[in-house]
């Protein structure tokens, strides 16, 4: 069986935004709550957390835990306010 | 009703004993409950009555990383982060448990043939070609492996467990493999400028 052209763009994807020093699961989760703090709160990702975006280009479950932590913050703010 | 805490108190809190602790404990596995039911509750495989496992896993682990904790975000921030971890890494465990990491490398390859499509832009195609060529020379069987798994969406907890090592192993390997994947296309020709082509087609 040959890879689907979803998987093959997916490929091509982390390919491209592969970098030769990368931070990797255990430390992005430490500092994803900080990330994304900052991007709910709509101001410019500092140059420290540059290596937490671009984990979250290569890593698609930290990304997906990243979108998941976005959503319950949203929606604890909505309860709160 | 939860009682607001910054961020010293909350630490404080955690590492004190008996009744201010007890209290701590409960709020935040409140505020926990709360943020995961909203994180999960669209997904097909979460049902309620996984919470209170979640919720036990991720105040034993909470607990302790409470050094780890560098005071850059709102605690309940942190802490929830690390709740939702543990949570999706059960689904995804529990979603590719019977997968064999072996057939489904078996079952799949790195065929540029295979891909042939009339209507490719040709930039599009030559990268293609010379990925699948340096994935299949120039890599070694493991990192083919990971590569594959993960393309594939499999888990990593389960590719990491099926090969036998941890997720931050496993995380070095994957990069080592994209990073030769890249290093090697870059030596043939392939910069920056010729992904964007081939990602505009």
């Amino acid at each position: 069986m040959s890879m689907t052209g979803e998987e093959i763009q997916r490929l091509l994807d982390v390919v491209r935004d592969t970098q030769a020093v990368e931070i990797d699961c255990d430390v992005c989760l430490m500092q994803v709550g900080e990330f994304a703090e900052v991007r709910l709160a709509g101001k410019p990702i500092a140059e420290g957390l540059k290596a937490i975006e671009q984990h979250l280009l290569i890593c698609p479950e930290c990304r997906e835990e990243f979108e998941a932590l976005c959503q319950a913050m949203n929606s604890i703010e909505k309860t709160e306010s | 009703m939860v009682r607001d805490r910054d961020n010293d108190e909350w630490i404080k809190s955690l590492e004190a004993k008996g009744p201010i602790r007890e209290s701590a404990l409960a709020d935040l596995r409140e505020i926990l409950s709360a943020s995961l039911k909203s994180s999960l509750k669209s997904r097909s495989d979460y049902v309620d009555n996984m919470l209170d496992d979640f919720l036990q896993d991720s105040l034993i682990r909470i607990l302790k990383a409470l050094d780890q904790f560098q005071n850059r975000s709102r605690f309940v921030t942190w802490a929830t982060s690390i709740a939702i971890r543990v949570a999706m890494t059960e689904l995804r465990k529990r979603r590719w448990r019977d997968v064999s990491l072996e057939k489904l490398v078996a079952d799949t390859n790195f065929d540029p043939v295979a891909e042939a499509d009339d209507n490719m832009v040709p930039e599009r195609r030559q990268l293609i070609e010379a990925m699948y060529r340096v994935i299949n020379t120039q890599l070694t069987d493991k990192q083919r492996t990971v590569l594959l798994a993960e393309i594939k969406g499999m888990a990593q907890e389960e590719i990491a467990g099926q090969l036998g090592c941890s997720r931050n192993a496993l995380y070095k390997l994957s990069h080592d493999a994209r990073f030769r994947l890249k290093q090697e296309l870059v030596k043939i020709g392939f910069d920056s400028q010729s992904f964007a082509v081939a990602f505009n087609g």
